[in-house]
């Protein structure tokens, strides 16, 4: 008998905390609120614990049924909680970032208004993602990946009060919506061909599915899910939501947009990689927009010059990399940078946070420079960071990124394609993180002086700008350190990323097995089991360690450039930005995405929606309907109301003259 | 025998009678005559096709209509003089105050 987990308390203890704030939460303290906050998601954490301490000795996948929801002929669906290996690596990635950073973000927000607000914001995240994770069908984690939506475009738009926050959020929910209608639509096939939304029947009727040819069906039900996936994973062509949800406090970015919610496209994949197995195209679909994504983003993040916008391209091309490694079904090594990512991006974006509270607001890296002796805390954590996501050994980066490398060239599904694009990604990253490093840290400090940033930071935090936050009882002269409840997170997720990546891509794929190898026997009964080797074939032996020198080496040549470029010539970028003129032009203005979206998509809609559906059928048709009805009425109102004399008399003539009429008609029928 | 046609020729008369008397007239009282009057060319007609047809639910009818008739009388006849307290008059070009 498998014991008793109360999985279903897991996701719901943060949401009691969410309500707790929520409702009574104006009234509390600071403290009170942070006590809630920090109390109900260290409970969700220390539960995920006890449940990882435990869980050799399970039997998996342990589902616990909490209670039935919807059931209409054959078709059912629970509030039912599925553990498996894969749930566990994502619950234990999921609360233990989550908590560093809700500890974090109680330093970072405590001068902000709406702390209460920020943090059942955040709780709610919380339950709806720890749902995500922990749903054992397709419905309820649907459920949790628009509960993520809504947390998510909440906090994008946590200071409201900003135009520009505001309508980021708007754009991310929208963005959002678009990926989940095809999402919905998977949903919807599912249903209809497999009676059931439930990942073990839908898993088992998958090999019975392809077995009779309905190759198609799942090919266009892989597709619709990777069109969730994009949404949700900001990848090609639907990613125009993340660079613009740097807008809401640095925290969200690191926690939402960086690494937990935005990597649930990558979970919902491997979680789905029966129906990707057994789509060979819907794959490849998969691996190119990957690919490409992590490309596209990668240049882009090149020539930003806001530190949160660099962080959030580079993020976008982080999990391009995940849904490459995805794509060529190495989902282990997909899951292991994710959870590689999630220490090491959320470092960077809480760090990031540090370095703007410690200038005061500044995002714009031009007018930073030289904080390495001011903010040494701060600089030696995210350096450790920079050099785990630049790939350099022996960081966690390293071990994951070479993992999807190396994977994207040897697997079946692979190509050296792949493995060529994402080594020059490589080398970007490296390149832009360093480029980071050197124009944050190194040389002049290029902003403001120091008398006059005291004012305005004084001013900042008065008004709710995005930015920085006074914390309490800080000094506001110059330069300084965050207080150490901000500096405790980045130590532990310092120490991740150093050492996350030392249980090796081996052992972690040993490990995540069970659940995302499940399908590959009925696979290998097909007639392509032919052309699919067995993992463990490894007959490129020496190549790998090849290939590994070789992303070693495009981690170095990025650092060198960086160095080259940024520290030791720092004339040289406006040159060479001379030299390549419209294409860098291009790249500076993101390619021009968000315009040529503007021109094609929204201002298309917004037209028609103005001319056809709102004057058009709204005003002249639905509201002109009504308009001239009633006013129709009345006129006839006013013109039969002299009938009503008050004369007695004139009654009567009336009444005489319909009576005369209705004899009158009688007889014409009668003689007729 | 009278033939029917006669009886009906003259509730028709009584009744037109009663209509003009109602429409041209403006006392009150006169107006209520009227009233009798069409009652009465209707009871007419009434007595008349039972008499010919041998029918005696015409008759029946004819003392429903006198008993109605009577009760219209008493309560019309009441507010009649209920006007006349209030208004001094028994013109019914003037009681017009139920209007828009």
């Amino acid at each position: 008998m498998t014991p008793n987990l109360y999985l279903w308390l897991i996701p719901v203890l943060p949401l009691v905390g969410a309500a707790i704030n929520g409702l009574f939460g104006k009234r509390f303290s600071r403290q009170t609120v942070s006590a809630i906050a920090l109390g109900f998601s260290g409970a969700a954490l220390v539960m995920a614990l006890w449940i990882a301490a435990q869980f050799a000795s399970l039997t998996l996948p342990h589902v616990e049924l909490l209670a039935s929801w919807i059931r209409a002929g054959d078709f059912q669906v629970d509030f039912a909680f599925y553990l498996d290996q894969l749930s566990l690596v994502m619950l234990l990635v999921v609360t233990g970032v989550g908590f560093l950073i809700h500890i974090y973000s109680v330093g970072y927000m405590w001068g902000e208004g709406g702390f209460y607000r920020f943090f059942s914001y955040l709780n709610l995240f919380m339950f709806f993602m720890l749902t995500l994770v922990l749903a054992s069908n397709y419905l309820l984690m649907f459920i949790g990946w628009e509960g993520v939506g809504l947390a998510s475009y909440l906090l994008i738009g946590f200071w409201f009060t900003k135009d520009s926050a505001a309508s980021a959020g708007k754009k991310a929910f929208i963005v959002n919506r678009i990926g989940d209608f095809g999402f919905l639509i998977a949903l919807f096939l599912m249903i209809k061909h497999f009676g059931s939304l439930n990942f073990e029947q839908v898993f088992q009727s998958v090999p019975r599915m392809a077995a009779t040819g309905s190759e198609e069906l799942l090919t266009s039900i892989g597709l619709l899910l990777m069109v969730g996936a994009a949404g949700k994973s900001a990848q090609l062509p639907l990613y125009v939501w993340l660079p613009d949800a740097m807008e809401g406090p640095t925290p969200v970015s690191a926690l939402i947009h960086a690494a937990t919610m935005v990597t649930a496209g990558v979970y919902m994949v491997a979680r789905s990689h029966v129906i990707f197995d057994h789509a060979p195209q819907a794959l490849t679909v998969v691996a190119i927009v990957g690919t490409l994504t992590a490309l596209f983003a990668a240049t882009i993040g090149v020539c930003q010059t806001d530190i949160k916008k660099v962080l959030a391209y580079s993020t976008i091309s982080q999990l391009g990399y995940m849904f490459m490694a995805c794509g060529v079904a190495a989902y282990s090594a997909g899951i292991f940078h994710l959870m590689t990512h999630a220490f090491f991006k959320g470092l960077l974006f809480l760090a990031a946070g540090s370095v703007i509270h410690a200038v005061g607001g500044e995002q714009d890296m031009r007018r930073m420079g030289g904080l390495r002796h001011h903010i040494p805390w701060t600089f030696w954590t995210m350096t450790a960071a920079t050099f785990a996501i630049a790939g350099f050994p022996p960081l966690a980066g390293f071990f994951s990124k070479d993992a999807i490398l190396w994977q994207a060239y040897s697997s079946p599904y692979g190509s050296w394609i792949y493995w060529l694009i994402g080594v020059f990604t490589a080398f970007l990253t490296s390149f832009y993180m360093f480029r980071l490093w050197f124009m944050t840290f190194f040389g002049e400090y290029r902003g403001e002086a120091a008398a006059g940033h005291s004012d305005e930071h004084l001013h900042l935090t008065g008004g709710s700008q995005a930015g920085a936050p006074a914390p309490h009882g800080h000094g506001h002269g110059g330069i300084h350190e965050s207080p150490k409840i901000m500096l405790l997170p980045l130590v532990i997720l310092a120490v991740l990323s150093f050492c996350g990546g030392w249980v090796g891509s081996e052992r972690f794929d040993k490990f995540l097995s069970p659940s995302l190898h499940a399908g590959v026997t009925a696979y290998s009964q097909d007639e392509t089991a032919a052309t699919r080797p067995a993992p463990e074939a490894r007959e490129h032996g020496a190549s790998e360690g090849l290939l590994t020198s070789i992303s070693i080496l495009a981690a170095l040549s990025g650092l060198f450039f960086a160095w080259l470029l940024y520290q030791r010539r720092p004339q040289l970028p406006q040159e060479i930005a001379h030299a390549l003129g419209g294409f860098y032009e291009a790249v500076v203005h993101k390619y021009y995405v968000d315009e040529i979206y503007a021109a094609v998509f929204v201002k298309p809609l917004i037209d028609g929606s103005t001319r056809v559906l709102w004057h058009g059928i709204d005003r002249d048709v639905i509201d002109a309907t009504l308009d001239n009805g009633a006013e129709g009425a009345r006129e006839v109102s006013d013109a039969m109301r002299h009938m009503q004399s008050g004369n007695l008399r004139s009654y009567a003539g009336w009444i005489a003259a319909g009576a005369a009429v209705v004899i009158a008609y009688m007889i014409w029928t009668g003689t007729r | 025998m009278v033939p029917l046609s006669y009886y009906l020729v003259l509730s028709g008369i009584l009744f037109a009678c009663g209509v003009t008397g109602f429409l041209i007239k403006r006392n009150i009282i006169t107006v209520f005559m009227s009233i009798e009057l069409m009652l009465n060319g209707v009871n007419l007609s009434f007595v008349a096709f039972a008499a010919q047809w041998h029918a005696l639910s015409g008759q029946v009818f004819v003392f429903f209509v006198m008993v109605v008739a009577a009760a219209e009388s008493a309560v019309g006849l009441a507010i009649i003089i209920a006007v006349y307290r209030t208004r001094e008059t028994l013109n019914v070009d003037r009681v017009n105050l139920l209007k828009l």
